[in-house]
Parts: structure tokens; C-alpha cells; sequence
């Protein structure tokens, strides 16, 4: 079974992002970029099912700028086998990136898409579901538990009040939840035998995708800064502000 | 205008979520439908008609709609879009996992977990874990978006909106519900709750997380955690508060052993009255907490519950 890993590249999880004076967006410039946490997972994912004979190729694809090719490689360096960059300086929206998705995915053929369930920069929690509503593929979201190969798959599922599982008959779209396992750090060997995987590039013209953006951004604000407030010396101050200053006791 | 509101439910009862999506289809404005889909669903239907300020309720009830299956919403709603400008939802686990399915095939980009309605075609929503906010307003024809219900107030009640039934036939066929592991806890459920005790990473076991239960039971709060407490395997999964979590803000919110990561206050920091204890007086979380206790948890959560005694709360 062939498994196709999307993965973003994104603000790194450790920066706190400044809003930029003019409104415009957030400022990106000289921060550090990383691969999305969740899309790691899903690599993670992918590499296990390999290692355990239940997948037989992995192809990791990026939407985004030449830049995106380090991720790319990071995702080779863990395990996946090629890549394909789909090259656009454009702010590309979930609805966009799926449509393009849907387009490597009829190329491809693969019998699983595997990605994560949110990027942390824009927090849209779309893509995955949006490519299996094109596809007309089943989808299991927020997985925290992933069995099964080849066209049949069981899934466990993050929700609400705890836990669900579905069986889906694949091909299937299955997005990825922090708790479905840990990524592994890529080893120096193979961080160099990533530079000389095969890695793709192609524009969203090739593909026929209008990507251009369907949300005006009118403004990006700083949200309302929250006051620290004071330190209570004990319990008997605390329950005394509680109940008598702020009256939520 | 015509707004379209998809119910949350359990199939035995309306959840109060419904309420908050309602107010905020109120202020996009228009003619509001609400969508009730399920099985044996005529109470939620009932609960739903009292909703003030609802045209009608639309009631699609089948096998096939039970475990609100995203394939089978999706056979469902996309046809009854086509006499709506507006799909909405809450931003639950099912509307999260619906909703998108929908947008795409009406071939609309979703506006997830708006906080504010700026315009019927206008919306502010967060982005980057909460430390930025961004207003967009929509080019397509019609808007699919997804409610973050810790941003709007319940609508009351005080309507009685005429049921009207739908075909209720749609199914998933590629996707069979297997079970769910739901937990069970006479508390009151997290996203929603008025009051929230939560643990963090220093709890240091789950036999420990007993002593947040303890203070929660006290004063009929929901029991959350952090995401370092949860992968630390000390609490459930679905106790998470954070920017991948539930979002929560409730009127008091009490941090307990939580150092206050930015993942975790993307979660939480709309409280009315947030209250940390933490051992670390240079913890994080002190810098948006109103009242912060310095101390060790494990000797200051019991004197807490004392305390609570003596001042007869």
C-alpha cells in the first residue's frame, strides 16, 4: 500500500508570533520554521506502518515555498521515500491545498492519506476532512490509534467526552491526533541519505487549481492582553477574594 | 438570508451549545433554521423548538444519522444548503470533523472557530494559538463556519418554531461505528462548565490527579488538564484544555501545578476569574492568573478545601 504523508511548514511551536504594527499579518521575519507537530505524527505514522509491512511506499508532498523542500527532506530523513513540492509563494487556503492534494492523490494512487489534523499557524482544522469529501473517501480524524492496511483500516478517535472507533474501507483519509505517538528524531545518516531522495517540484497551474484565496484578510489584531493580578499570602486570602472581591464563590 | 444551524446533541438531549451558535447566527442575521440530525431525536427536536428566534426546526432522523458519521452529515446538509446563505456549527468534535466535508462541497472555504461576527459575510477568529486574531470577510457565495461556543452567551428560551421533517435516509457506507468509550463523571462537562480545576504536569501521577478531583467535587466544578499532565498519561485524553484541546471560559478557572505554556492559555485565558498554584513563583501562568498562590500544591489544595469549610463556601 502506497501511503501519501502531507506535511506543512510552519512557525516553530516554541515561538510566540508578534502581530505586525500595521495590521497586515504576523511577523514571520528571521523566525524559526519547523515541521507542523501534527504532520510529524503523521510521518511518524506512515514510517511505523512501513517498518511493520502494512505500507509499502511513502510519499511525503508539501504546498508552500521553495523553502518547504527542508521539510520536505525532514520528512525524508525520517523515513519517507520521496517528495513532491508544490511550489507557491501565495498564501494557499485548506480548501486550495485539498483540491491540489486530491489532484497528487489521483496521480498517485495511494491507498492511505495520513496527515495532520490542524496546522498551528492558521489552527483551520480543515484539510484533511475537505480532500476526503473530494475524494468521496471516508475520513477518521483526530486519530489517537491507527490498524489495518489495504483498504480496510480501524481507527480510534479523539472526541469529545473520550474516545470512538470506526472501521472504514479505504481508500481513506485519516488525520492525526498529539496522542497517536511520539516522532522519532532523524538520525545523522539518514539526515544525509535524505539529500539524495527524489524530490519532485511543480506549480499549482500544472495541476489546474485556481489557488488564489477566497478569504479576505481585513485585519490580523493583537488579541486583549490579560493583567497579572496579585499573590495571595494563603488559602484563607484566597477564598476571601474569591468570595468577596471578585464573587465567584 | 437564510441560516441553517446544525444541533448538538446526544440524540437524547439538546446540548447547550446550540444556544451559543444560536446567538451567533443571530447577530450574522436572518431567517434561522435549525437542523436536528440523529436517531430518535423527537426531544432534542422538542428542546430545540423552544429556542427563541428560530423559523422552523428541521428534524432528519434515521439508523444512518445516529453517531453523526461526517460522510453522513455531509449526504445530508449539502443538499439542503442550496436554500441557505449561511452553514453553521459549533466547533465541537462533530462540527470539526462535519463541517469542512460540507464547505468543500459546496466549494466554499470554512471560517473555523469564529469568536465575533463583524458582518453576515465577516468574522473574526483566532489564530496561532489565540496570540493573534484575524478578521475575514468571505468572497464566496455562501459562508460554512464553525462557532467557538466559549465566545458567545446561550440565547434563551421562549419560541415554539414549527418541527418540519426531512428525509432523514442519509448514511456513511465506507464508514462503520464500531463502539465509543465515553467517560463517565457526574461532573459537569468541561466546554461549558462555570467552574474548572485543572492539573498540570505536577501532579506527578494519576493517583495524585484524585487530590484536583477532590477540590472540583467541592465546588461543583469541571476537572481539566494540561497537555504535559495528559501525555504524562496522569488524566483522560478528553480533560485537555489548550489550543488543540477544548477551549474553555468558564467564571472561575483554577491552575493547579500548571506552568502555563502558550498551547495551554490559548485555552483558557478567557476566563471571567483565573486563580494559579504553582511552586514556581516565575511560572508563566502567574502573569495572567488574578489571584496566584505560591506553595506546594499537595499541602495547599487540602488547606484549600479547609478553607473553603471554615469560610462556609
Amino acid at each position: 500500500m502506497k501511503v501519501l504523508v502531507p506535511v506543512k511548514r510552519v512557525v516553530d511551536y516554541n515561538v510566540k508570533v508578534r502581530v505586525k504594527a500595521d495590521q497586515t499579518g504576523v511577523d514571520l521575519a528571521n523566525v524559526k520554521m519547523a515541521m507542523n507537530p501534527f504532520c510529524e505524527i503523521a510521518v511518524e505514522e506512515a514510517v511505523r506502518m512501513k517498518e511493520k509491512g502494512g505500507a509499502t511506499e511513502i510519499v511525503a508532498v508539501s504546498i508552500g515555498p521553495d523553502k518547504a523542500q527542508e521539510t520536505l527532506r525532514s520528512a525524508l530523513a525520517m523515513g519517507a521515500d520521496r517528495a513532491i513540492l508544490i511550489q507557491t509563494d501565495e498564501n494557499v487556503e485548506p480548501l486550495a491545498v485539498a483540491k491540489l492534494l486530491a489532484k497528487v492523490v489521483e496521480a498517485e494512487q495511494p491507498g492511505l492519506v495520513i496527515l495532520g489534523k490542524q496546522a498551528i499557524d492558521d489552527d483551520s482544522n480543515q484539510t484533511g476532512q475537505m480532500l476526503a469529501a473530494l475524494l468521496g473517501w471516508p475520513q477518521a480524524t483526530f486519530a489517537s490509534k491507527v490498524e489495518g492496511s489495504e483498504g480496510k483500516f480501524s481507527v480510534t478517535r479523539e472526541v469529545d467526552g473520550g474516545l470512538q472507533t470506526l472501521a472504514l474501507d479505504g481508500p481513506a483519509v485519516v488525520t492525526t491526533d498529539l496522542r497517536l505517538n511520539e516522532p522519532r528524531y532523524a538520525s545523522l545518516p539518514n539526515i544525509m541519505k535524505a539529500k539524495k531522495k527524489p524530490l519532485d517540484v511543480k506549480k499549482p497551474d500544472e495541476l489546474g487549481v485556481d489557488v488564489s484565496p477566497r478569504l479576505q484578510v481585513l485585519k490580523v489584531t493583537e488579541p486583549p492582553k490579560r493583567q497579572a493580578g496579585v499573590k495571595v499570602a494563603d488559602v484563607t486570602e484566597l477564598v476571601s477574594k474569591l468570595k468577596n472581591e471578585s464573587g465567584v464563590l | 438570508m437564510a441560516i441553517l444551524l446544525i444541533a448538538e446533541h446526544d440524540n437524547a438531549h439538546l446540548k447547550d451549545g446550540t444556544a451559543k451558535v444560536l446567538t451567533a447566527a443571530k447577530a450574522i442575521g436572518g431567517d434561522i433554521d435549525i437542523l436536528v440530525a440523529g436517531e430518535g431525536v423527537a426531544a432534542v427536536a422538542e428542546a430545540a423548538s423552544k429556542l427563541g428566534g428560530v423559523r422552523k426546526v428541521l428534524v432528519a432522523d434515521g439508523a444512518g444519522l445516529k453517531n453523526h458519521i461526517a460522510e453522513a452529515l455531509e449526504a445530508l446538509i449539502v443538499p439542503l444548503a442550496a436554500s441557505y446563505d449561511t452553514i453553521i456549527f459549533a466547533a465541537d468534535t462533530t462540527g470539526k470533523n462535519a463541517a469542512p466535508r460540507i464547505a468543500a462541497k459546496l466549494d466554499v472555504m470554512q471560517i473555523s472557530e469564529i469568536v465575533s461576527v463583524e458582518a453576515p459575510d465577516t468574522f473574526t477568529r483566532p489564530i496561532y494559538a489565540g496570540n493573534a486574531l484575524m478578521t475575514v470577510k468571505s468572497t464566496d457565495a455562501k459562508r460554512v463556519v464553525t462557532v467557538r461556543l466559549a465566545s458567545f452567551q446561550a440565547s434563551l428560551e421562549g419560541g415554539s418554531a414549527p418541527v418540519e421533517v426531512v428525509d432523514g435516509s442519509a448514511a456513511a457506507p465506507k464508514t462503520t461505528f464500531v463502539g465509543q468509550e465515553l467517560s463517565k463523571s457526574d461532573r459537569p462537562e468541561l466546554v461549558g462548565a462555570k467552574r474548572i480545576v485543572s492539573g498540570g504536569r505536577a501532579m506527578g501521577s494519576s493517583e495524585n490527579f484524585v487530590i484536583i478531583e477532590k477540590l472540583a467535587d467541592r465546588i461543583g466544578a469541571a476537572v481539566g488538564a494540561s497537555r504535559a499532565a495528559v501525555d504524562a498519561g496522569y488524566a483522560p485524553n478528553d480533560y485537555q484544555v489548550g489550543q488543540t484541546g477544548k477551549i474553555v471560559a468558564p467564571e472561575l478557572y483554577v491552575a493547579i501545578g500548571i506552568s502555563g505554556a502558550i498551547q495551554h492559555l490559548a485555552g483558557m485565558k478567557d476566563s471571567k476569574v483565573i486563580v494559579a498554584i504553582n511552586k514556581d513563583e516565575e511560572a508563566p501562568i502567574f502573569q495572567v492568573a488574578d489571584y496566584g498562590l505560591v506553595g506546594d500544591l499537595f499541602k495547599v489544595v487540602p488547606e484549600l478545601i479547609g478553607a473553603l469549610d471554615a469560610a462556609g463556601v
